[in-house]
C-alpha cells in the first residue's frame, strides 16, 4: 500500500490562472467542496500577461454592439472553424461575467458616464475589450483571487477554519489524472477518481480525490524556442487529458504574436502589444522600408492602403481612408516579418524594426503605452520615444485543446473530466481574437465548475470512484524515473544519463525551425523523426539531487507533456493540407472550404505506451464538423459565407 | 501538507515570543547570513547628510530663538520672531508685535511663537522619515537592520503624538499667513511709507512663497482639501483642489528643506541687517 | 559580447547555509535571473529559485541583490557596478525554504485578515456606475503584483519578528486604502469601519513612514504617500480628530 498522503475533495481544478479560480468560485458557490492546484504562487498564473482586455458586447461605448456582432467576429476570427455553439455561449454570456467581476471587487477603466470602458481591438467590429490600462490580465487574476479570500472568510466565520471548503494548494504540480473503473456500472467506460501530484517545494507525493477534475492549465508555448509564454506553459492539461483517454482537437493551430521582442536574449518571445500599431506604429526593413506594403494578400487589396500616405491619414480619418498593412491580421504580419528576416533584410538581432518614435511625440507614447515604454527601458536600455524597437514573431497561444461539450465543457469520453480556457479547444477555432481569451477564460471557466459540481454532487456516498492503489504507485514510479534514469525504462531506448535542459532545448528548436509559422509537409515529417528520437532519449532524462525544489526534476517530468503534445501539434499539421488561421503551409498556401468541415482529433491509443518511439504515439482522425444552427448562419451574408461554406453546406435546408 | 497558505510552525503570525535580539534578520527562521546587510553602496550617506542637516538647523535656530536680539530691522522683521506676543518685543511699525503675554514673560519672545511651527515640523510626515532615519536609525537605511530590540512604531505615548499633524497644519496656516503680512509690510520704508523695496523684501518673499508651498503641500492638508473625500465627481472644486495640492505633495520633501533653509536664510538676512553688519541694498 | 562575472549567492535551508562563490558567465543584455538559470544549467543544477513571467509582471522572483530587495527579472547586469562581486539571497524578512526561495506565506495569511470588498446592497451587476476620477485612487493599488519586496523590506517586520502577528505590511495596508477609497465599498453600511480597523486591527501605528516600501516598489506604486499616510489621516479621522469627531455628530443629528 502507498503511503503517499491521499485528501478528499468534491471537485479538483488543476491550474489557478482566470479559468481555474473561475471554475473553482463557481463550484465553491454551488456548494461543494473545492481544491485548486497550480504550479506557482497563487496568483502570479500566466493570465497575469494579458495587456488588451476582455471581450465582451456590453455595448458600453458603442450601442450598436451585441451578442450577436460579437458572435459574428469570433466565427470570422477563427475561419469558420469554431466550435459555433461555444462561440454562441461565450457571445452571450460574457457581458454577465465581466459585470460579475465588478461585484467581487475588480476596478475597470470607466467612460464619461460611469460605465466600464471599452476599447477597439483587431477583428471586433465595435469597441469591446473592457480593460485597465494595459493590465487588464493582473486585474482579473487579482479580482478572482480576491473573491476566493472572500469564500475563504466565509468559511472561516462559519467553520472557524479558512480552507473548509476551498484551498489552494500552490506550487504544486500534478502528474497524472486517476481513473476508476470500479462502481456504477457506469457504460462510459472508466471514470475520474483522483489527481497524483507533488509539492514543488518538498518533492512529496500527493493524491487528492474527487470525481471530478477541472483542466485549466493554459498553454503549450514551452514546446516553442521563442514564446510569450511563461514556464508554466508546458501542456500539462492537454497530456494529461490525453494519457487520461480523452481526445485533443485543432491542435495544428498555433497563433504566433508578429511582434514580440527579439533583443535581449533574456527576454526573447516576450509580447509587444499590438496597441503600439494600432496607435501608428510602422515596420521597417534593414533598408528602413516600410515592407508590409509589399505584403496585402488579394482577399484584403481593397481594405488597405496603398500609399503610406494614405495609410498615415487613416488614423485621423478612417472613414475616408484604409488602414495601414501593418494592422493586417496576426498571421499575415508575422509571416511578412519572418519573409524579411529570411531574404536578410532583418535588424541586427533577427527581427524587424517596430518604430512609434517617428511617429508620435515622446509626451504622447508615454501616455498612451505606458507599460511598453517602462518595458523596454527597463529589459532592453530601449527607449521607445526615440528610437525603434526591434520585433519579430513569437508563440503566444494555442487554438486547439481537449475536446468538449459547449454546454456543460465536459471532456470528451472521460466522465468526471472538464476543461476550460486555454487548455480547452474548440472555441477559436483556427485563429482567436485579441481579447477573446479573457472572456473565454470566465464564461468557460464557470460553466466547467458548474457542471463539474453538478456532476460531484450526483456522486456522493458508495457511488464515489475509487483510486486504486496499483494506480498511485504507478504514478509514483514514473515520478522517480529521473533519479534513476540510466538504461531507459519502458519503450525507452538504452544508453547513458540525458540532461533534461538539453533535452528541452532540442525539443524547442526542432519545433520552433520546423513546425513553427510556416510549416512544410517534409520539415513536419522530419520534426516528428526528431520528436521520436527526443521520446526515446526523454525516458533517460535524469538528474542529481534530491526531490526538494529540484528545478531540474520538474523540467524531467514536464518534458513527457512537452513531447506529447509537440506531437499532437506536428501531426495535425502534417494532416491538415491547407493555410487557415493559425496553421500556414507554404505547400499548401490556400484556405480549402472542404477543410472546414473537418476537425483533426488527436488521441492516445491505450496500448501506445509500449509502442516502438520511433513511429510515435498520437493517432489524428479525421472528425466532421457539426452543422451550424440556421439562425446563427443567417446573422452573415449569403457572400461571406460563400468564402468559408462548401455548396453543399449553403444549399442544405 | 504544505500548501504555502499555511503558515509554518514558528513563524509567521502566531509566533510572539521570539527573543528580540535573534528577532530581526538573525531570527532562526530566516536565511542564515551573518552580515545585518550586505549593501556595498554608500547607504549611510543620506541619513548622514540629512542629520546633519537637521542638527546645524537645530544649532541656528536654538541660538537665534534665545538670542532675543537683532530681529527687527524696520521694515523687516525676523521671521523667527513674528508674531512678537510679549511686552519685551522691540516695537515693529504696523507689524505683528502684539502684547498677548504681557510683562511676565522675560524670556525670548521667539520661544512663544516657535513652538508651532516646530511641532509642524517635527510632526511632519517628510521630516518624521528623515529623523526616524537621520537620528534614530530606524530603520538607517531600507534592508539595513536597525539596531533596536524593540519597535512599537507610532502605535502609543509618546509617538502616537504624532496623529495631531493636522492642528499643527492649522497653525501652520495662521503663521503663515502673518509671515505673508509681515512681507506685504517689507513693501514699506524704514519709516513707513509705501513703494519701497531692497534685497529683505526680496528675501522674506521667496521665504513666504516657500513657506507657503511647504504648508500647502502637508499630507494633512491634502487629506483636509480632498483626500478625505470618497466620490471626488460630486466635488469638482475639492477635487481640483486636491490635484494641486497632490503636485505639491509630490515635493514635500524638496519644500521642506527649501523652506527650512529660506526662513534661516531671512532670519539670518535680518540678523546682518539689525547688527549692522550689511547694509540692505535699496531697489526703489 | 560577453565576460566573466562574480557571484555570491546563498545557498542552504531552514538549517542553515552560506554564501556560495560562482564565476559564470554573462552576456550582452542579459538580468540577475538569467545570470541565476546560467548557473542552474551548469555548476548548480539543483540551485532553487522561484520565477514566472520574466518580464517584472508576476512577481515571482524576488530576492535581494546586493543588499536591496529586487526584482531579478527586472535587474539588468549592466545597471550593477561592474566587475565588482554581485551578491544575491533570499528575501530576508520571510523564512527560508530553500536557497533563493522563501516561505511567502506571511503575506496569504494577512491578505485574509483584510475584510473583502463588500458589494453595494441594491444594485445588480451591470449597474455600478463610477467616474474616472474616483477609481483612479484605487487603481494605481491594484497595479500591485504582489511580489512582497515592500514586505520585504518594511523594517517593522524585518528587524522585530515578533510584529509580524499585530502588522499587515504595508501591501495590506494599502489594500485597505484601496477598499476604503472604492467608491462603492458597502462595509461601513454592515459596520465594518475600514479606517479604524487600519488601526486597531492591521497595525497601521507600526508603520513609521521611513518610505522604503515605496523605494523598492517596482511598479512605482507611490506606496507611503498615497495609501498610507492617507489612511494614517482618516484614522486620525476616526479615532484623533474632535473636531471631524463632533461634525459627524451633529450632522447625524441633523439628518
Amino acid at each position: 500500500m502507498s503511503r503517499t498522503a491521499r485528501q478528499d475533495w468534491d471537485v479538483v481544478v488543476v491550474g489557478a490562472g482566470g479559468a481555474g479560480l473561475r471554475a473553482a468560485i463557481e463550484a465553491r458557490e454551488q456548494g461543494l467542496r473545492c481544491a485548486v492546484i497550480c504550479k506557482s504562487l497563487f496568483g502570479k498564473a500566466h493570465t497575469v500577461m494579458a495587456e488588451g482586455g476582455i471581450a465582451a458586447s456590453m455595448g458600453n461605448v458603442n450601442e450598436g454592439d451585441n451578442w450577436q456582432v460579437h458572435f459574428r467576429d469570433t466565427m470570422r476570427g477563427g475561419k469558420f472553424l469554431n466550435h459555433w455553439r461555444m462561440a454562441e455561449l461565450h457571445a452571450r454570456e460574457a457581458p454577465d461575467r465581466v459585470w460579475e467581476l465588478e461585484t467581487w471587487g475588480a476596478v475597470f477603466d470607466r467612460t464619461e458616464d460611469g460605465r466600464i470602458s471599452q476599447r477597439n481591438f483587431g477583428g471586433h467590429e465595435y469597441p469591446r475589450l473592457a480593460h485597465v490600462g494595459d493590465r487588464t490580465g493582473l486585474e482579473l487574476i487579482r479580482t478572482l483571487q480576491q473573491k476566493i479570500v472572500a469564500l475563504q472568510q466565509e468559511d472561516h466565520r462559519e467553520y472557524g477554519d479558512h480552507e473548509t471548503r476551498l484551498k489552494v494548494f500552490q506550487e504544486c504540480t500534478v502528474t497524472r489524472l486517476l481513473k476508476a473503473s470500479d462502481g456504477g456500472g457506469s457504460a462510459a467506460g472508466d471514470r475520474i477518481a483522483g489527481v497524483f501530484g507533488y509539492e514543488r517545494e518538498s518533492g512529496r507525493f500527493f493524491v487528492l480525490e474527487a470525481p471530478a477534475v477541472v483542466l485549466a492549465t493554459g498553454g503549450i508555448g514551452k514546446s516553442f524556442k521563442v514564446t510569450s509564454n511563461s514556464w508554466e506553459y508546458t501542456g500539462d492539461g492537454h497530456a494529461l487529458a490525453l494519457l487520461a483517454g480523452a481526445s485533443l482537437i485543432n491542435m495544428e493551430f498555433v497563433q504566433f504574436h508578429p511582434t514580440g521582442m527579439v533583443w535581449p536574449p533574456s527576454v526573447k518571445g516576450i509580447l509587444v502589444t499590438e496597441s503600439v500599431r494600432g496607435d501608428g506604429g510602422v515596420l521597417r526593413n534593414s533598408d528602413g522600408e516600410r515592407f508590409m506594403f509589399g505584403y496585402v494578400p488579394d482577399v484584403f487589396k481593397e481594405k488597405y492602403a496603398e500609399s503610406e500616405a494614405e495609410g498615415d491619414r487613416w488614423y485621423k480619418d478612417p472613414d475616408n481612408n484604409r488602414r495601414p498593412p501593418e494592422l493586417l491580421p496576426r498571421d499575415e504580419v508575422a509571416r511578412a516579418i519572418n519573409s524579411e528576416v529570411k531574404a536578410g533584410r532583418g535588424s541586427p538581432h533577427g527581427g524587424v524594426f517596430l518604430d512609434i518614435s517617428s511617429r508620435l511625440p515622446a509626451e504622447e507614447i508615454r501616455r498612451r503605452l505606458p507599460s511598453m515604454h517602462h518595458q523596454f527601458k527597463e529589459l532592453a536600455d530601449v527607449d521607445i520615444t526615440a528610437e525603434p524597437m526591434e520585433v519579430g514573431p513569437t508563440c503566444h497561444y494555442v487554438m486547439g485543446g481537449v475536446d468538449v461539450d459547449p454546454d456543460t465543457a465536459a471532456a470528451t469520453g472521460v466522465p468526471g473530466l472538464f476543461a476550460a480556457g486555454e487548455v480547452a479547444g474548440g472555441m477559436h477555432g483556427s485563429n482567436r481574437l485579441g481579447g477573446n481569451s479573457l472572456s473565454d477564460l470566465l464564461v468557460f471557466g464557470r460553466r466547467a465548475g458548474l457542471h463539474a459540481a453538478r456532476y460531484a454532487a450526483g456522486l456522493t456516498g458508495p457511488g464515489r470512484p475509487a483510486v486504486a492503489d496499483a494506480d498511485v504507485e504507478a504514478a509514483e514510479a514514473e515520478a522517480l524515473r529521473p533519479f534513476s534514469a540510466e538504461g531507459g525504462g519502458a519503450g525507452g531506448t538504452p544508453g547513458p544519463a540525458e540532461n533534461p535542459y538539453t533535452l528541452h532545448q532540442e525539443l524547442q528548436q526542432s519545433m520552433n525551425d520546423l513546425v513553427g509559422i510556416i510549416r512544410k509537409g517534409p520539415e513536419m515529417a522530419e520534426a516528428l523523426r526528431r520528436l521520436a528520437l527526443l521520446r526515446g532519449r526523454s525516458r533517460r532524462a535524469g538528474v542529481e539531487g534530491h526531490r526538494q525544489f529540484n528545478p531540474g526534476w520538474h523540467l524531467a517530468i514536464d518534458l513527457r507533456n512537452m513531447l506529447l503534445v509537440s506531437e499532437c501539434v506536428a501531426r495535425a499539421a502534417l494532416e491538415r493540407t491547407e493555410s487557415r488561421g493559425g496553421h500556414t503551409r507554404d505547400d499548401h498556401p490556400a484556405m480549402d472550404r472542404r477543410w472546414r468541415q473537418v476537425n483533426l482529433v488527436c488521441r492516445l491509443p491505450a496500448e501506445s505506451e509500449e509502442a516502438d518511439p520511433l513511429l510515435g504515439l498520437i493517432e489524428v482522425e479525421r472528425r466532421a464538423m457539426p452543422p451550424i444552427r440556421g439562425d446563427l448562419l443567417a446573422l452573415f451574408e449569403k457572400d461571406e459565407l460563400m468564402k468559408y461554406l462548401t455548396d453543399e453546406e449553403l444549399t442544405a435546408p | 501538507m504544505a500548501t504555502g497558505t499555511d503558515p509554518q510552525a514558528g513563524t509567521a503570525p502566531a509566533a510572539g515570543g521570539a527573543s528580540p535580539a535573534r528577532g530581526g534578520v538573525h531570527h532562526p527562521s530566516r536565511a542564515a547570513i551573518g552580515a545585518r546587510h550586505l549593501r556595498p553602496d554608500r547607504w549611510w550617506l543620506a541619513p548622514a547628510v540629512t542629520a546633519a542637516g537637521l542638527f546645524a538647523f537645530v544649532v541656528y535656530s536654538t541660538w537665534r530663538a534665545f538670542a532675543n536680539d537683532a530681529y527687527y530691522a524696520a521694515p523687516y522683521v525676523s521671521p523667527f520672531y513674528s508674531p512678537c506676543l510679549a511686552e519685551n518685543c522691540v516695537p515693529m511699525k504696523g507689524g505683528a508685535d502684539w502684547e498677548v503675554f504681557g510683562a511676565w514673560w522675560g524670556l525670548s519672545p521667539a520661544l512663544l511663537i516657535l513652538i508651532f511651527p516646530l511641532g509642524f515640523r517635527l510632526t511632519c510626515y517628510y521630516y518624521r522619515k528623515a529623523y526616524y532615519r537621520g537620528f534614530w536609525a530606524s530603520p538607517p537605511a531600507c534592508a539595513v537592520a536597525e539596531p533596536h530590540a524593540k519597535y512599537t512604531g507610532e502605535t502609543r505615548f509618546p509617538l502616537i503624538l504624532q496623529n495631531v499633524h493636522r492642528y499643527f497644519f492649522y497653525f501652520a496656516v495662521v503663521v503663515a499667513g502673518i509671515l505673508t503680512y509681515d512681507t506685504a509690510l517689507g513693501f514699506r520704508d524704514e519709516r513707513g511709507e509705501w513703494g519701497h523695496m531692497g534685497l529683505g523684501t526680496l528675501v522674506l518673499l521667496a521665504n513666504i512663497a516657500l513657506i507657503w508651498a511647504y504648508t500647502l503641500s502637508c499630507h494633512s492638508c491634502r487629506h483636509i482639501v480632498g483626500g478625505r473625500i470618497r466620490t471626488f465627481s460630486k466635488h469638482p472644486v475639492r477635487y481640483r483642489m486636491w490635484g494641486w495640492v497632490s503636485a505639491l505633495n509630490a515635493r514635500h520633501m524638496l519644500l521642506a528643506w527649501a523652506s527650512l533653509i529660506s526662513v534661516a536664510a531671512a532670519d539670518f538676512y535680518v540678523y546682518l541687517v539689525a547688527s549692522g553688519a550689511f547694509d540692505d541694498p535699496r531697489f526703489f | 559580447m560577453s565576460y566573466d562575472a562574480h557571484f555570491r549567492v546563498w545557498r542552504g535551508d531552514a538549517a542553515g547555509g552560506e554564501l556560495a562563490d560562482y564565476t559564470v558567465a554573462v552576456h550582452d543584455g542579459e538580468v540577475v535571473l538569467d545570470v541565476i538559470h546560467r548557473l542552474q544549467a551548469t555548476e548548480a543544477t539543483d540551485l532553487a529559485v522561484r520565477w514566472n513571467c520574466k518580464a517584472g509582471k508576476c512577481g515571482s522572483c524576488s530576492a535581494e541583490i546586493n543588499g536591496r530587495p529586487r526584482l531579478m527579472c527586472m535587474t539588468r547586469m549592466s545597471s550593477l557596478p561592474s566587475g565588482e562581486t554581485v551578491t544575491v539571497t533570499p528575501m530576508r524578512a520571510f523564512p527560508v525554504v530553500r536557497d533563493l526561495v522563501t516561505d511567502v506565506s506571511f503575506n496569504y495569511a494577512k491578505a485574509r485578515e483584510v475584510p473583502a470588498f463588500v458589494p453595494p446592497p441594491g444594485l445588480a451587476p451591470g449597474e455600478y456606475r463610477m467616474k474616472q476620477e474616483d477609481v483612479g485612487r484605487s487603481q494605481e493599488f491594484r497595479k500591485c503584483i504582489e511580489c512582497f519586496l515592500c514586505q520585504d523590506t518594511c523594517h517593522v517586520v524585518r528587524d522585530h519578528e515578533e510584529n509580524k502577528a499585530a502588522f499587515a505590511g504595508p501591501r495590506f495596508l494599502m489594500r485597505v486604502a484601496e477598499l476604503d477609497m472604492h467608491p462603492l465599498d458597502a462595509a461601513a453600511e454592515t459596520g465594518l469601519d475600514r479606517k479604524r480597523a487600519a488601526q486597531e486591527e492591521h497595525g497601521l501605528g507600526y508603520c513609521n513612514i521611513t518610505k522604503c516600501c515605496t523605494e523598492v516598489c517596482p511598479e512605482h506604486i507611490k506606496i507611503t504617500d498615497n495609501a498610507l499616510i492617507p489612511l494614517k489621516e482618516r484614522a486620525v479621522d476616526r479615532k484623533y480628530d474632535p473636531l471631524v469627531w463632533l461634525g459627524n455628530k451633529i450632522r447625524r443629528r441633523g439628518a
